[in-house]
């Protein structure tokens, strides 16, 4: 254990430390976990993205012709439940979050690296169920398992599907224990909670989401699988069992998992925002707590989603109160990052460009969000396209670019290497516009009331359904020019020095890539985050560190 | 970094450190099991709300002596688990095995003392989905009572084998003398997550035994 290493840059760093396949399978390692993870949820975004790239071909021609209907029902199913649980929820928790948590707080490690591996192994055999179900015939009751489909009537692989997410719902919960754990015991001397990069706040906030919600999304799986394999009546009406009881059950869980799919991607653009502005966090204590009230207030609306489902008229009217609370501290975050741009010192590099980006498409988002928990509104578009595009505006708009804008302001530090930046900011534009172009026809489409969920629409809706798909190519540009040009990079890439950026972080002041144990000695950190001067954009205070 | 058995992990400054995040990771993850019961609590809760007549006529159906017997030795079982841990602060290494397997053997019995009454029911023809016989005037809701019957304490028996488990390798390690008493969070975490499943049990007991 423990070797010494040599002291230059290029050697003995995390990446050539060892080439075995062996060291990389067995590793405890969390910068190597995350880079495991990375490759991991980069297949299973594509698998997922292959599903909707068919359905916007289904939906270019408003006849059903493509695909039948039941081969359209399982392809957004599939579509929503890879997304939602193979790779938005683990997505930036488990790949940057791996990563950085350690190197931003001074740590040599998580708290639990072999959790942290299992974590991987387990997330893999549920991924395994839900590609084993995709061969022998998928599954067709949506990512939402609705009673008394899912459990009476549905004849496809529900229960594997359900396994699998069963499954990954531990993974999920190692890693989001282990970034609490980490965080409250692993800090470098002298960082106390308010000098914690934004990063580390939003991800410690999720984890409490994902702790506490998880449990309950798989007792909810375990109780259908019951139904399913007994035949008794748990949620199926004829017996007395109560389909509603199930979605609350599923909302719960699923509805704070919308914040584990968006805290993380604030957290990144805290970061991007403040660096490629060269200033200091505006009101940082408020960024900090709005994602603890983001957590908390997040398990206290689930019923938003329910508004026609015949839950009691209070009960929505509490919950549409709810719901409107979170708009605060969202746009407490949207506008202290707005503030933070005032008389910066702004540089338009790649991730500051996606961080743009999410700060635009997430207030487009959340927006749409408060019309959505409007109970009037809500009975109106509820179920139509409306309600996918402003899901879609979050999850997507916001989560994915900030997981992209977060993995090419981290590249140089995982890699060692730059990336292009002409081809990745082209690459960054091409994203916003074709995110744009494929979701906003579908706001009109669902104020002028086409249901979501169905592989043929009426022909006056034909011309903003092609819109959508052509900005559907736009958008498959822009994921799939990344993939390439930083595969690229790997091997022609300019080498990085260790803070090509000038930022502050922890991260940033030892090597690139880093040693195993991060840091040569534990960092004592002496300021808080963001010590940035738009005056001088040379100039910052690291957070603490080694060298200087 | 020394060749002790006890050495702190890599990542830890200290072995105390290691200890007190172990601990509070032990916390946590029960945490998440309050969750995951609390799920099913509810689901329960819901229905006895809607037919308390018939949660009260199949909860009649239960063994309540078996039941209450069952109750006084898991807590017993617990009593040996933190005797145990007690052992293992003082570094009384043979009395620490010997109330680890004692928490065994109450374990067991009362796993044993469950699947006879299991038995029974089945016998009864009171297993909803493989073999029920019951009629009455509320036979379904009924039905519904023994479908969370099962699968709680079902679950619950899970649990317990797992435990068992977990306390079966912990009693061979401290066998072996791999505890002290500056080094046996091992013991104390198997000791809070033995507690706490005897806890759900505690709940268990009224819900399912004592509706009237």
């Amino acid at each position: 254990m423990s070797v010494t290493t040599a002291a230059g840059p290029r050697h003995g760093d995390y990446l050539s430390i060892n080439y075995t396949i062996r060291s990389w399978f067995l590793t405890t390692d969390h910068k190597r976990i995350g880079v495991l993870y990375t490759i991991t949820l980069t297949f299973l975004f594509l698998l997922g993205g292959a599903a909707a790239t068919l359905i916007r071909l289904e939906l270019v021609t408003p006849a059903g012709d493509l695909v039948t209907s039941e081969a359209y029902n399982k392809l957004f199913s599939l579509h929503g439940i890879i997304m939602v649980w193979f790779f938005l929820v683990p997505s930036i928790p488990t790949t940057l979050g791996n990563f950085l948590i350690p190197m931003m707080i001074g740590a040599r490690d998580m708290a639990f690296p072999r959790l942290n591996l299992a974590s991987w192994y387990v997330f893999l055999l549920g991924s395994l169920f839900v590609a084993a179900v995709v061969i022998l015939g998928g599954v067709d009751t949506g990512w939402t398992f609705y009673t008394p489909y899912s459990s009476v009537y549905a004849n496809t692989f529900v229960m594997a599907t359900a396994a699998g997410i069963f499954i990954t719902g531990f993974s999920s919960i190692f890693t989001g224990l282990n970034i609490i754990i980490t965080v409250h015991k692993m800090r470098a001397p002298g960082l106390n909670w308010f000098r914690l990069p934004l990063f580390v706040w939003s991800l410690y906030a999720t984890s409490l989401i994902i702790v506490l919600a998880t449990p309950v999304l798989a007792i909810a799986l375990l109780l259908i699988g019951l139904e399913r394999l007994l035949g008794v009546g748990i949620f199926d009406p004829a017996l007395g069992g109560d389909p509603l009881l199930f979605q609350h059950l599923f909302w719960f869980y699923s509805h704070p998992a919308v914040y584990i799919m968006i805290l993380p991607g604030m957290g990144v653009t805290s970061e991007l925002i403040t660096c490629f502005s060269r200033k200091q966090i505006f009101g940082y204590t408020f960024v900090a707590f709005s994602s603890l009230a983001i957590a908390i207030l997040g398990f206290l609306v689930w019923g938003h989603h329910m508004f026609v489902a015949g839950q009691s008229m209070y009960g929505g009217m509490i919950f549409s109160l709810l719901s409107y609370l979170v708009a605060i501290p969202s746009a407490v975050k949207v506008f202290n990052w707005t503030a933070t741009l005032y008389k910066g010192s702004i540089s338009f590099k790649t991730p500051m460009i996606y961080a743009l980006s999410f700060i635009g498409l997430f207030t487009m988002g959340g927006l749409t969000g408060l019309f959505l928990a409007a109970l009037p509104v809500d009975v109106q578009v509820h179920d139509t396209y409306f309600v996918v595009s402003h899901f879609h505006y979050i999850m997507v708009g916001g989560m994915v670019t900030a997981y992209l804008g977060g993995i090419h302001f981290w590249w140089p530090k995982i890699t060692g290497k730059l990336y292009p930046e002409k081809i990745s900011q082209l690459a960054a534009l091409t994203l916003f516009l074709g995110f744009n172009l494929t979701f906003f026809p579908q706001y009109i489409l669902g104020y002028m009331g086409m249901p979501r969920r169905y592989h043929a629409y009426p022909v006056e809706f034909q011309a903003l359904n092609v819109l959508s798909t052509a900005g559907a190519s736009i958008l498959a540009v822009g994921y799939l020019l990344p993939i390439v040009y930083l595969l690229w990079s790997l091997r022609y890439g300019q080498n990085a020095d260790d803070n090509p950026w000038k930022a502050t972080g922890l991260e940033w002041q030892t090597s690139s890539p880093p040693i195993t144990h991060n840091f040569e000695q534990t960092p004592t950190v002496t300021v808080g985050p963001y010590q940035y001067s738009p005056e001088n954009p040379e100039e910052f205070t690291p957070q603490g560190g080694q060298h200087d | 970094m020394t060749e002790t058995p006890i050495a702190h992990a890599h990542q830890f400054d200290s072995m105390e450190h290691q200890h007190e995040t172990s601990y509070l990771g032990m916390w946590l993850f029960l945490g998440t099991e309050v969750m995951f019961f609390g799920g099913l609590f509810v689901a329960y809760a819901v229905y006895r709300y809607l037919y308390p007549a018939a949660f009260a006529e199949g909860s009649s159906h239960t063994n309540l002596l078996l039941g209450s017997i069952n109750t006084g030795i898991l807590l017993v079982s617990s009593l040996m688990m933190a005797l145990a841990v007690r052992a293992a602060q003082l570094d009384q290494r043979k009395r620490l095995v010997m109330f680890l397997l004692l928490t065994i053997v109450f374990g067991t019995i009362f796993l044993g003392i469950k699947g006879y009454e299991y038995y029974h029911e089945y016998q009864e023809g009171l297993v909803p989905g493989i073999f029920f016989t019951y009629t009455g005037e509320h036979a379904a809701q009924v039905a519904l009572f023994f479908v969370f019957y099962f699968f709680m304490t079902g679950l619950h028996a899970v649990h317990m084998t797992i435990g068992l488990g977990v306390v079966a390798v912990i009693a061979f390690l401290a066998w072996r003398g791999k505890f002290s008493s500056s080094h046996y969070t091992p013991v104390e975490g198997t000791g809070l997550y033995w507690h706490f499943v005897d806890m759900v049990w505690v709940f268990l007991y009224p819900l399912l035994y004592l509706i009237n």
